[in-house]
């Protein structure tokens, strides 16, 4: 353990290779060590700093691991009902249409209780940005079954692993969305290494790009791990979901726009 | 400018009230007996001329929660339903209560419980004056008598609203929201452009970012939250009770009634009247926060009281913790979508209070 | 003066909109007026009625029970409202497609035959004007220029020109409804 006077010696500007984005709070992040949460809302505030924006965005943070995100964001943002922040932001960007408006929203709230705000959005093509972080479980009640859970995937309400005859079968929401005429730019990345992190972070300055530009709405699924509610070590958890997870939710673009004007 | 005569439905008076008023969202859902809102609006289509949203939303759940987005911008945002559209939106209005926002609620109540009938109720009134959702909360509750209202009590809830940063609900039924009457509407008001210093609008560099949220994981927290709301609740008590009364003033006998009832029981007075029995009545305009003291007072001059609503009894329960023991306190009302008569009322006083 | 008035039919014979102008027209004159209707699912080709209200003070009450002047447009609705005139009102009815006529000696009754002659005249459309010429003519509440006034204030202008029509089908109604009977 380094002593505090020798913290203070390494923290000298010209040791630093890393900073923390303005956008980022002092707050200490209240997510399990190794989620990928915190690196997913470290990407979206440095985005947010980057292009200077952080004037115009208003977000909104649903019920789940993710309540807490307006401790962390040094953003305006509003709390919305468990699944209905597609519905919120709609009002947002409808009533403030210079802003810049996302949720970010876990797979219960958005592809379990909010479906029909979600599909809704997509459908009449809200100026948004939809960024859905998607573990398989229920992480912050304590690893229940979510509608992403994979099947034979076991959670404290599918102790068995997911029947699918009984218990349903996962939700490719990011696929529907992607069929509906209002989404303008639909992807799946992940944040589990650095190349992965460069790219979903590429993907969240496209969709400010296109929201600037009145295209409709963009959707980011951002495939994550939950280490605790899959009761693995985090290094395990990145590997089962590398395994497991990516090859039924495959990343890479679904929907890309067809005038690709926004490098 | 002048006030513009016209001859509306109660819904349709609301919506041009609405766009009259400076609204800048409304999000709705179509149910009978209140889809007129919102088919006045998508006609007006006043985003071409005043910049005021009007939305469809997928169902009701999602109008109120758009309601929360707007109003957490600080946007006078309004939405409207009927009874079991209502009761969907009953999460939501927790929520905004809970957050603190102002916005404007219309219920066009119809009979219930469940889908119920599409004719005029009064059995909305404990889930609009006590809460409704979950947790100890009040809306400010307006309830129109007349077309006139209709129009009027837009803009008073909207003040209401934004005074006391309190959802407003206006309790109407279906009979005053597809009856036609004369109205004086206001002249038309642009849309505030004033930013709120609370509002999720974008944070500048001159201040700290603002939270729009009902969560408080500290029980000490949100047991402070929750004292600061009754306060609030308290305040409006003091200085936003409203009544009208007709006759009272050599009353022996008081009939309490709200909204339709209320025209009614105009009408059972006169009747009353003619009859040579001394009978008036009080009618409640804010049914929260309730006219409590007048009632106790007038209950220490009139012999008995009756409580009419369109209800099996729920008024009737305020009335009496108003009244305490001092004088009879009885309900009458029809349900399932019935309109009392006045006729009906007078024979009910007569037997069971001047009689009884 | 208060007047107390249903109207009553099918779906579809324009007793709303008959109603609904002569609201206009009172409040042509100046007049308190209230209109109610029954609504839902009775719109769609089942009855229809609606209260009209016309006062030269505040009106308590719009919905009530008992009516000074009855507009009875079909067979059900006569079934259902005869009794609901008061004593000394005023029952118009359209005798098409009527088999079991009035029956109360207490009440004048009238009849106009709005249907007949609106087919004669090939005009269905102006049915209502012409039961409301007929109402105009033996209850002398409001004008005929403040109908045709109402009119062109409640309708869009691309009808205006219908107005002409409408004025002709009031005054055809004044000239065809008779008593049927005087109340004792």
């Amino acid at each position: 353990m380094i002593e505090a006077t020798g913290i203070k010696n390494i923290i000298k500007p010209e040791n630093l290779v890393y900073k923390k984005s303005s956008v980022m709070t002092d707050n200490v992040l209240s997510y399990c060590p190794g989620c990928g949460h915190g690196t997913a809302n470290r990407i979206l505030a440095e985005v947010i700093e980057e292009m200077g924006i952080q004037s115009k965005t208003i977000g909104v943070s649903p019920v789940g691991c993710s309540v807490l995100l307006y401790n962390f964001l040094d953003v305006d943002m509003q709390e919305a009902a468990h699944g209905r922040a597609p519905a919120v932001a709609t009002a947002i960007k409808r009533l403030i249409p210079d802003s810049f408006v996302f949720t970010y929203q876990g797979d219960g709230d958005l592809a379990a209780i909010g479906t029909a705000e979600t599909i809704h959005a997509c459908n009449r093509g809200e100026n948004i940005l939809i960024i859905f972080v998607n573990n398989g479980i229920y992480g912050m009640t304590g690893g229940q079954m979510a509608p992403t859970t994979l099947p034979g995937m076991k959670s404290s309400t599918s102790p068995a692993g997911r029947d699918v005859k009984t218990m349903g079968n996962p939700l490719k929401m990011t696929e529907i969305v992607a069929t509906l005429p209002g989404t303008y730019y639909v992807t799946r990345q992940s944040v589990h290494t650095p190349a992965n992190v460069r790219k979903t972070k590429k993907a969240i300055r496209k969709a400010v790009e296109y929201q600037k530009l009145d295209r409709g709405t963009c959707f980011i699924e951002i495939v994550s791990n939950c280490n605790s509610g899959w009761k693995m070590t985090p290094v395990q958890a990145n590997k089962w979901m590398e395994e497991t997870m990516f090859p039924y939710y495959p990343l890479g673009d679904i929907k890309v726009p067809v005038e690709e004007s926004v490098k | 400018m002048k006030k513009e005569l016209r001859l509306m439905k109660g819904n349709e008076a609301i919506a041009e009230a609405a766009i009259r008023a400076g609204t800048d969202g409304y999000f709705g859902y179509p149910i009978t007996p209140q889809s007129e809102i919102l088919e006045y609006l998508m006609e007006a289509n006043p985003y071409e001329t005043t910049g005021m949203v009007v939305l469809q939303a997928e169902s009701e759940v999602a109008a109120i929660n758009m309601v929360y987005g707007g109003a957490a911008c600080g946007k006078k945002v309004m939405t409207s339903s009927s009874s079991p559209g209502i009761s969907l939106k009953q999460e939501g209005i927790s929520y905004i209560a809970g957050a603190e926002l102002p916005c404007l609620i219309v219920n066009v109540a119809r009979g219930g419980p469940g889908l119920g009938t599409i004719q005029p109720a009064q059995s909305d009134y404990f889930q609009s004056v006590k809460g409704g959702g979950h947790g100890d909360y009040h809306l400010i509750v307006l309830a129109p008598a007349s077309v006139q209202e209709m129009a009027d009590f837009v803009e008073l809830g909207f003040d209401l609203a934004f005074k006391y940063r309190n959802p407003v609900l206006i309790l109407s039924d279906g009979a005053i929201g597809q009856m036609m009457e004369k109205v004086y509407l206001n002249p038309p008001k642009p849309r505030s452009s004033e930013i709120l210093e609370w509002a999720t609008t974008g944070k500048p560099t001159t201040r700290e970012r603002n939270i729009i949220t009902s969560l408080d994981l500290d029980p000490n927290g949100q047991e402070n939250f929750n004292l600061k709301l009754q306060a609030k609740y308290e305040n409006i008590r003091k200085n936003e009770v409203r009544y009208e009364e007709f006759q009272c003033d050599d009353a022996q006998y008081l009939l309490v009634a709200y909204g339709t009832s209320a025209r009614v029981c105009q009408k059972s007075v006169q009747i009353a009247r003619e009859q040579g029995l001394k009978v008036g009545l009080l009618r409640p305009i804010t049914l929260f926060p309730f006219p409590s003291e007048r009632i106790s007072e007038l209950s220490d001059r009139v012999r008995g009281i009756l409580s009419v609503e369109m209800s099996a009894g729920q008024m009737v329960e305020d009335v009496q913790l108003s009244v305490g023991c001092k004088v009879p306190v009885k309900h009458f009302g029809r349900m399932g979508g019935i309109v009392t008569t006045p006729d009906e009322v007078v024979d009910f006083l007569k037997l069971n209070i001047i009689g009884g | 003066m208060t007047e107390e008035i249903l109207i009553a039919g099918f779906g579809g014979q324009g007793v709303l909109s008959m109603g609904k102008i002569m609201a206009y027209s009172g409040v042509m004159e100046d007049m308190e007026v209230s209109w109610m209707p029954s609504y839902g699912p009775e719109m769609r080709g089942g009855t229809a009625n609606v209260i009209v209200i016309l006062s030269s003070d505040r009106i308590s009450s719009p919905i009530v029970r008992h009516f000074d002047t009855a507009i009875i447009l079909n067979q059900q609705s006569l079934d259902k409202f005869e009794s609901a005139i008061k004593p000394g009102g005023v029952l118009i009815y359209d005798g098409n497609g009527i088999t079991r006529h009035p029956e109360r000696k207490d009440i004048t009754i009238f009849r106009v035959d709005a249907s007949e002659e609106a087919a004669k005249m090939n005009m269905s459309k102006v049915f209502n004007m012409i039961v409301l010429g007929g109402f105009m003519k033996v209850r002398p509440i409001i004008k005929n220029e403040s109908v045709i006034k109402g009119l062109k204030k409640s309708l869009p202008v691309r009808y205006h020109n219908m107005i002409p029509v409408n004025e002709q089908a009031l005054l055809r109604g004044e000239e065809i409804i008779y008593e049927v009977r005087k109340a004792e």
